[in-house]
């Protein structure tokens, strides 16, 4: 895999580790405000970074929430467990 | 609902031929305290949850379980990838082989197949929770386990990840064991 890709690949995981750990704490803690604007703030830099390393590399996702370009992308490997990270 | 994104959570790195570890490792995707089994398990129990905090709770560990079934199969396919019969079989894995080539096949790391046995869903909240936060336990242990067996440093890198997350999981779990508590004291209260 190109370096590049990779090296985007890697920030979309580390931002969207920090999005899922956000959201588990909330869970359980709801009515705190630092976490919640932190997770905010990283959702909206998760939903900007994937936009562009979908638009380079083809979608993250299907059944309709990434577009796609002619032909049908969400089919090109590699697929994750294939990537030599 | 659930949309499967194309990417692992963690990135997996196998810098060694650690061939014996494909069989250890499977018992995290289909042994009794593995990924599948939490995975089943909290998705199961989450629709007799009293509170919305422990039904959230429930629906996203249980989804992040699911990323993490998915790493160990990376580890064991990428293990695996490419060794011929002949050397699986030196590096016991020949039983393996026979009956599932290269294939992800859910069991233990003595190939017993994954059975909903491993889980309990019992519709008491407290009971299930408490049930919760030993599976998490259990898998911080066999993680510890694992990464007592390999010198692999990337493989060690990405069971250090599955280990914290078990250790997160179930203070997770205590917490909404508090708020399950509080919910059910607060019910007998007229």
């Amino acid at each position: 895999m190109d370096p590049k890709q990779l090296q985007m690949l890697r920030e979309l995981m580390e931002l969207e580790f920090v999005a899922t750990e956000l959201t588990l704490y909330l869970d359980t803690h709801p009515d705190e405000e630092a976490p919640l604007r932190h997770y905010n703030a990283v959702a909206g830099e998760l939903t900007y970074k994937k936009r562009v390393y979908e638009a380079a590399y083809g979608p993250l996702f299907s059944f309709g929430f990434s577009p796609s370009q002619y032909p049908w992308q969400w089919i090109k490997g590699p697929w994750p467990w294939e990537i030599k990270y | 609902m659930w949309i499967y994104e194309k990417k692992l959570q963690y990135p997996v790195r196998v810098t060694k031929s650690d061939i014996p570890m494909a069989k250890y490792l499977i018992t995290q995707y289909g042994g009794p305290d593995g990924e599948l089994s939490a995975a089943i398990r909290y998705l199961s129990q989450r629709y007799t949850m009293p509170t919305d905090k422990s039904k959230a709770l429930l629906t996203d560990i249980g989804t992040e379980e699911l990323a993490h079934l998915e790493i160990i199969a990376t580890m064991v396919y990428q293990l695996l990838k490419d060794v011929p019969p002949q050397q699986l079989r030196r590096k016991g894995l020949g039983a393996q082989y026979t009956q599932h080539d290269h294939a992800l096949y859910p069991s233990d790391a003595n190939g017993v197949p994954w059975t909903a046995a491993y889980i309990q869903s019992t519709g008491d909240p407290v009971t299930d929770l408490h049930e919760d936060m030993a599976a998490e336990q259990k898998a911080r242990t066999t993680y510890d386990h694992l990464i007592s067996l390999t010198d692999d440093p990337g493989l060690i890198d990405g069971l250090r990840f599955l280990r914290e997350r078990e250790v997160v999981h179930f203070q997770r779990f205590g917490e909404a064991l508090n708020d399950v508590q509080g919910f059910m004291n607060s019910k007998k209260v007229f």
